[in-house]
Parts: structure tokens; sequence; C-alpha cells
């Protein structure tokens, strides 16, 4: 049996002692689903790992009036368990569908965020919530929008030294309407080819407000944000929509890789935006 | 470095590698029924329980069980005395190679201790990240229903 280098874990007993392992190179582990193939394969051979997922200050979901701050070891599962994923159903919707039930019990929402995947399911209501991240470093806390935080595919804003402390969710004003489709070979198990999620808020016949993030169809997760504009005053109907689902095609940055081409994920991603409009006007 | 965990309710007291994998040391331990598939957490197969909740061996670091309580199928019965888990998916032809089946009991294990009534839509979702090869899950399901009928009838440990 394969295994993998030999690498030394560390466990740090609190924040400032894992933030000084980090900034010796030790390379932060969480759920460790992703890194631990990674290091596998290769890919990766950090000198040693800091192993953040049992540190008290990054446990736990703190509800407040305005939002929540989801401590950066917090599992997906952990998060489909608690009330916050009752409270904001897009944070649900998208995360029963990353990975499998196993890999939601080991994998953390903060690590996903890490990742900086353009395909991490977990990004999605991230963006659309217009969360931020809070960061522990050798030169204290700083926080910062997600958007700002993820930089490319892998890359990420955080400096030499720097953790993910928490997420901070801000709830979304009024009741949104939510939606979440992930396109795929398969339900369980698959990185996207294509995934969009969306918060439309309804004035009443018409869109009054909506935000829509899309994955794994440009380098990072996708805000287009002059087809949400677009969208603004239309009937949540499919025909209504078809102008903006070209629209939304076209701000669209795919690659072609093994899973789809990138004409396709152009189409893909178009007509999520129909799909949607399907779905949602025929909820209840 | 020597860890210190709960192995089917025997305290272990055991060296481990660096960077080992948790598949890697329940296998050493003799625990075979822990099957090594893709060794990338995408198939099931390496799956055992930690603290009652399924998760994949191969890519769970030996290390992070420290004080914990791992579970696999040596744990839950025996040739002799099968658990009823493993008498339904005889019961249902629910086996047939057999290099999936551990990895779906100790998943369906989980499924049964939180909801002994699942529907099968909700059989399907639990085991949505358990690969088999060989057949077509259907059996599989049906097993799983099987053995919630009887865990509600009593018939369980």
């Amino acid at each position: 049996m394969r295994k993998t280098g030999p690498v030394e874990i560390v466990k740090p007993r609190d924040i400032a002692e894992a933030v000084r392992l980090v900034k010796e190179g030790g390379r932060p582990l969480a759920g460790g689903t992703d890194l631990f193939v990674r290091i596998r394969k290769g890919i990766e051979n950090p000198p040693f790992l800091v192993y953040l997922g049992e540190l008290p200050e990054l446990q736990g979901i703190r509800l407040r009036e305005e939002g929540a701050e989801v401590g950066a070891a917090v599992t997906h599962a952990e998060l489909l368990r608690s009330p916050l994923s009752a409270r904001v159903p897009i944070l649900r919707l998208a995360i029963s569908a990353l990975g499998a039930p196993a890999i939601r019990e080991m994998g953390t929402l903060a690590g996903n965020l890490a990742n900086a995947s353009p395909a991490g399911d977990g990004l999605i209501p991230l963006y659309l919530l217009e969360a931020t991240v809070r960061l522990a470093g050798p030169d204290g806390e700083r926080e910062i929008p997600v958007e700002e935080f993820v930089l490319g595919p892998g890359k990420t804003a955080l400096r030499p030294g720097e953790i993910i402390r928490s997420l901070w969710i801000p709830f979304p004003e009024g009741k949104p309407l939510s939606y979440f489709r992930k396109v795929g070979r398969r339900r369980a198990l698959v990185i996207a080819i294509a995934s969009l999620g969306a918060l439309i808020w309804l004035e009443g016949d018409v869109i009054g407000k909506a935000r829509l993030a899309l994955g794994s169809v440009a380098p990072t997760v996708l805000r287009p944000r002059q087809v949400e504009e677009a969208l603004v005053g239309l009937p949540l109907e499919p025909e209504a929509l078809r102008p903006a689902a070209e629209l939304l095609s076209r701000a669209t940055q795919p690659i072609s890789d093994l899973r789809a081409s990138a004409d396709y994920r152009r189409k893909v991603a178009g007509n999520l935006l129909l799909d949607m409009a399907i779905s949602l006007s025929h909820r209840d | 470095m020597k860890i210190y965990f709960e192995l089917n309710g025997e305290q272990q007291y055991v060296d481990i590698e660096p960077g080992e994998s948790l598949l890697s040391l329940l296998r050493r331990l003799g625990m075979k029924s822990v099957k090594q598939g893709c060794n990338t957490g995408d198939c099931g197969a390496c799956t055992v329980l930690v603290d009652g909740r399924a998760v994949r061996s191969c890519i769970t670091f030996a290390a992070k069980v420290r004080g914990r309580r791992v579970t696999t199928l040596e744990g839950l019965g025996s040739p002799g005395d099968l658990h009823p888990l493993q008498e339904a998916f005889l019961e249902a032809g629910a086996v047939q190679c057999g290099f999936c089946t551990p990895g779906m009991i100790l998943t369906a294990y989980e499924l049964l201790s939180k909801n002994d009534n699942p529907t099968p839509e909700e059989v399907r979702a639990a085991i949505s990240g358990n690969l088999c090869r060989c057949t077509g899950y259907r059996k599989i399901v049906d097993a799983i229903l099987l053995a919630a009928k009887w865990k509600r009838e009593g018939r369980w440990r």
C-alpha cells in the first residue's frame, strides 16, 4: 500500500502557536480531504502539517442577529446539522451537493474556501451571501470579503503565517428564493462541469434584485453583475430570461478540460439560468 | 509516534508512521475488512466509523484518531455471529464481489443509528458516496430497508 511521504503533524495549543508554526512553513491541515490526496500524489510536499481541526478557538457556529460566525474547523456536516442551514437555505442546498456524506463529515467550509477551486461548491453560497473571511496572522487579525480572498485557482490572499479563523456569513435581507444546481456526470462526488447558485428577491411579479454565482466557468467563482442587473424587472419565466441567459453564457470564461469543453460549459451556464426560472417558478 | 485510540471496543496503543493513513494503520492491525479502492476518497470502500460517523480512512491521517473511537466491520459482527445488517445484506442478495460491502454496511449502520425508518431516497442519499460496480445498488437499498425494518422490530444490537 502506498503511503504518503513522511510528514509530521503538529497540533498547536492555540491560534498564536498555529500562526507561528504556519509562519515557519507548516501547511495548515483541517479536514484533509484534498490536502491528503495532493500530498500522496506528490503535488505538495510540505515540511510539516499544522493540524487546526481540533483548535478550540476555531470550533462552533455563533448565530447573531445579522449573521453567523462559522469557525474555521466547522465541517460541512456540522453546518448541515446546525440551525444555520435551516436559516439560510442556499447554504444547505449547496453544501448538501458537496462531495458525499463521509466527505462532508471530514471537510470544512473554510478549507473548501482556502483551496480556492473555481469548482468549490461551498464557495457559491459564500459569494452569494457576500461572506467575509476573518484571518489571524503574525500581524494580528483582519477581515476581507470572500471575493477579495480568492485570487485565482488555488490562489488566495493569505499572507505568510496567516490562517482562516472564521467565516462571517451575513443573513440576506428579506426572504429571497434560493436556487443551486450543479451539473456533472453523477450526483455524488462529482466535480462540477458548471454550477449556478442564485438568490432572487421578487417584487410583486417581477425580479426586484438578483445575485448569481457560477462555479467551474471561470478562474474563480463568478458573480456576473451585469446579468444580475439585467434580471431586474423581468418576470421569473424562462422565456423572459432567454436574453439574460445568452448574456450569462458570454460572461463566462471557461476552460476545456477532461470534464467538458469550454463551449459546452458556456452553453450549460446559460441553460442553468433558464432551469433556475423553471424550478423557482414551479415552487410550492 | 504512538497514539491511543479505541478500535472496536478495545484500547489500542500503537506506533504510527509519519503521514500514515488510518486505512494503512487499520490493515496493519488486521482489520482486513477495510478496503483500499481509489485511495483518493472517491469510492467509499475504505469507509470506517470514527465516533459513530462514517469517514474515509484512506484520506484520514492516522494521527487524527488519537483518543477517538474507531469502528470497522469486524466491530459489528463476525462470520459466526453476524450483525443483523450483515444478515440483511445476505438475505437481500446485496453482496457480489464484496469489495464495497464493508463500507456500505458501515455507512448504513450510521444511517440507521440516526433514522430507523428511512425512505428509499434517504438510503440512496446516504450511500451516494459508496461505489458498487456489481449489484446496481437496488439490492443494497433493499437490504438496508430490510435491516431498518428488523431494527424497528427490535432485531438489532
